[in-house]
């Protein structure tokens, strides 16, 4: 505990620097995960290949995957935002399959009866009533940068990483303690939230039951 | 014969200038690419604005497969469907399908939408004002029946039959000439389903609207139809009002399925003053009035031949009065009538 009080600030700044790089990592992950999601929600033949490969990549282990990406993107939050977002397909895309292939189809079939165009049916019937299960998707997402993103402060990327390995080397189990519980916070409040997040679109679908 | 008969009606199908509320189809099939066999056969068909039609036909015989052509949620292989007298091609497909309303029989409501929003979703893409759209929302509650505190409900908080009527309203929502139903009612329980089924007879003869409607179901058809298409393995069988399939059938499949042989069937299917009407044609109605000693029950010219059965069965009698609204004797129909009519040949309405 030591640790922490005297050395407030240096924690808070790697702390928020954990939290941005966990960020970036979502931000990214959606860019690729949600359109990459609906192409395979619409095109069922392309799901089986698809999910292999990202389950592929899942299996790589992280530092080395981290030190592959090393010669293409340098040290630094680079390739650690790369390789989190990699791994984050998996977990992201396979949520985001789950909450649009199981609208019921009555739903959907209502809908195009209807008149709505592909974009007002993302919009106003996909997104809202998949929208649970995607939440669920960066929710594991945000837990397992979280938690590999640790590792990355091996590559320069910062992060509260750098508390465990410096305390490792130097032998500091203040450091060590500090940076682990730094770490527990920081998943915690993101489980939390995005929990939060997650029963409110629930609670618009299927009204009190959780 | 189902040949001759298709090409004979393919005759009666000329330009289509028309009614908007009018469907023609005109020759149209379509096979699914997983069959070898066609789901529906050389259709054709002219469905008159403001008829409530009904389409019949054991389960996989196309009905579904046709009625889906006509919101182009399926294309046709061959042939042409017009609403209106236009080939429904020449308008953008959502255009098109947001003059149709599209009833099917799981609903469909939108779950995380109140009622309010899911009635009111074609409007706001046709970009009504809002004035207009809570005038209409209130119009259309009153008109299936649930009360306006319905609105801010969620679909999941309603019973199921009251979640079709919803279902109808949304369809009803932007006041199409034209209703699609997809065995609306085959998942209600038999008591709703008869009351659902009132409720639509009695809106379509306040709405005018043509509706295409689709059922396994003789009884449902029997019930609601002004006319009946039946269809068998993808082809139109006959196309005629429920008399006229009953006492006309064209084969032995429309006699087996619409149960011509059906004395009781037959019997609801005429009423009283047919019988009346009949009888004034051949002038003898005179004759049959008897002297009456006040008699507890009494036929009205609208009731069926089948409740004057029973009516007579419970009365003990050999004949009834019939009277008017206005209690006016109008004569008198008893057992020998009946038997003269199902022995001649039933008259048409
Ligand atoms: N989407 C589809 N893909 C392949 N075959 C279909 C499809 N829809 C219907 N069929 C087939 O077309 C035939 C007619 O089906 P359908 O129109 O649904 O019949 P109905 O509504 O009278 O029960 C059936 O043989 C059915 O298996
Ligand atoms: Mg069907």
């Amino acid at each position: 505990m030591n640790y922490l009080v005297n050395n407030f600030n240096v924690v808070a700044e790697l702390f928020l620097q954990h939290l941005q790089l966990t960020l970036a990592v979502i931000f990214f992950s959606l860019l690729i995960g949600i359109p990459l999601g609906l192409l395979l929600a619409r095109i069922r033949w392309l799901r089986g290949p698809v999910m292999s490969v990202l389950g592929i990549i899942y299996t790589i282990p992280s530092l080395s995957f981290f030190v592959l990406l090393i010669p293409i993107f340098g040290l630094g939050t680079r390739p650690a935002i790369v390789a989190l977002t990699a791994y984050a397909q998996l977990l992201l895309i396979r949520n985001w399959l789950v909450g649009l292939t199981t609208i019921e189809p009555a739903v959907l079939e209502a809908a195009r009866g209807m008149g709505l165009n592909g974009w007002q049916r993302f919009w106003q019937i996909e997104f809202p009533l998949a929208l649970p299960m995607l939440l669920a998707g960066i929710r594991l997402v945000a837990l397992s940068s979280i938690g590999i993103g640790t590792i990355a402060a091996f590559i320069n990327a910062g992060g509260l990483g750098v508390l465990l390995f410096q305390g490792v080397i130097t032998a500091n189990y203040s450091k060590i303690f500090t940076g682990a519980l730094a770490v527990t916070v920081l998943s915690f409040a993101a489980n939390y939230f995005i929990r939060y997040l997650e029963q409110r679109a629930e609670f618009r679908i299927y009204g009190k039951r959780i | 014969m189902t040949i001759e008969m298709i090409s004979s009606s393919a005759e009666t199908i000329e330009t289509p200038v028309s009614e908007s509320g009018e469907i023609v189809f005109e020759h149209v099939s379509k096979t699914f690419a997983t069959n070898s066999y066609p789901a529906v056969d050389q259709v054709s068909v002219r469905i008159t604005a403001g008829d409530l039609v009904v389409l019949l036909g054991p389960s996989g015989c196309g009905k579904t497969t046709l009625l889906k052509m006509v919101n182009r949620l399926y294309e046709p292989d061959r042939g042409k469907i017009w609403i209106g007298g236009k080939e429904i091609h020449t308008l953008p497909v959502n255009e098109l399908r947001r003059q149709i309303g599209y009833v099917i029989q799981q609903v469909g409501l939108f779950p995380h939408m109140t009622i309010q929003k899911n009635i009111s979703i074609v409007p706001r893409l046709l970009g009504w004002e809002e004035k207009r759209i809570n005038d209409r929302l209130e119009m259309l509650m009153q008109l299936i029946g649930l009360p306006v505190s319905y609105l801010p409900r969620y679909p999941r908080q309603l019973s199921g039959g009251e979640q079709q009527r919803v279902g109808l309203a949304r369809a009803l929502a932007a006041d199409p000439e034209i209703l699609l139903m997809d065995e609306p009612f085959a998942a209600v329980d038999a008591i709703n389903r008869e009351r659902l089924q009132t409720e639509l007879i009695d809106l379509h003869s306040k709405l005018n609207k043509t509706i295409l409607f689709v059922t396994h179901d003789v009884e449902e058809a029997f019930r609601l139809a002004k006319k009946i298409i039946v269809m068998r393995a993808g082809k139109l069988v006959q196309y005629g009002s429920p008399l006229e399939l009953v006492t006309q059938p064209e084969n032995e499949f429309i006699e087996e399925l619409v149960g011509s042989n059906n004395i009781l069937r037959k019997l609801s299917l005429v009423n009283v003053n047919s019988i009346l009407k009949a009888r004034e044609n051949q002038s003898f109605y005179t004759s049959k009035f008897q002297p009456v000693e006040k008699p507890s029950t009494v036929l009205h010219p609208e009731d069926d031949l089948r409740s004057v059965i029973s009516l007579l069965l419970c009365s003990g009698k050999d004949s009834l009065p019939v009277k008017d609204s206005e209690d006016q004797l109008l004569g008198m129909v008893g057992y020998s009538d009946l038997r003269e009519m199902l022995i001649s040949n039933l008259p048409s309405e």
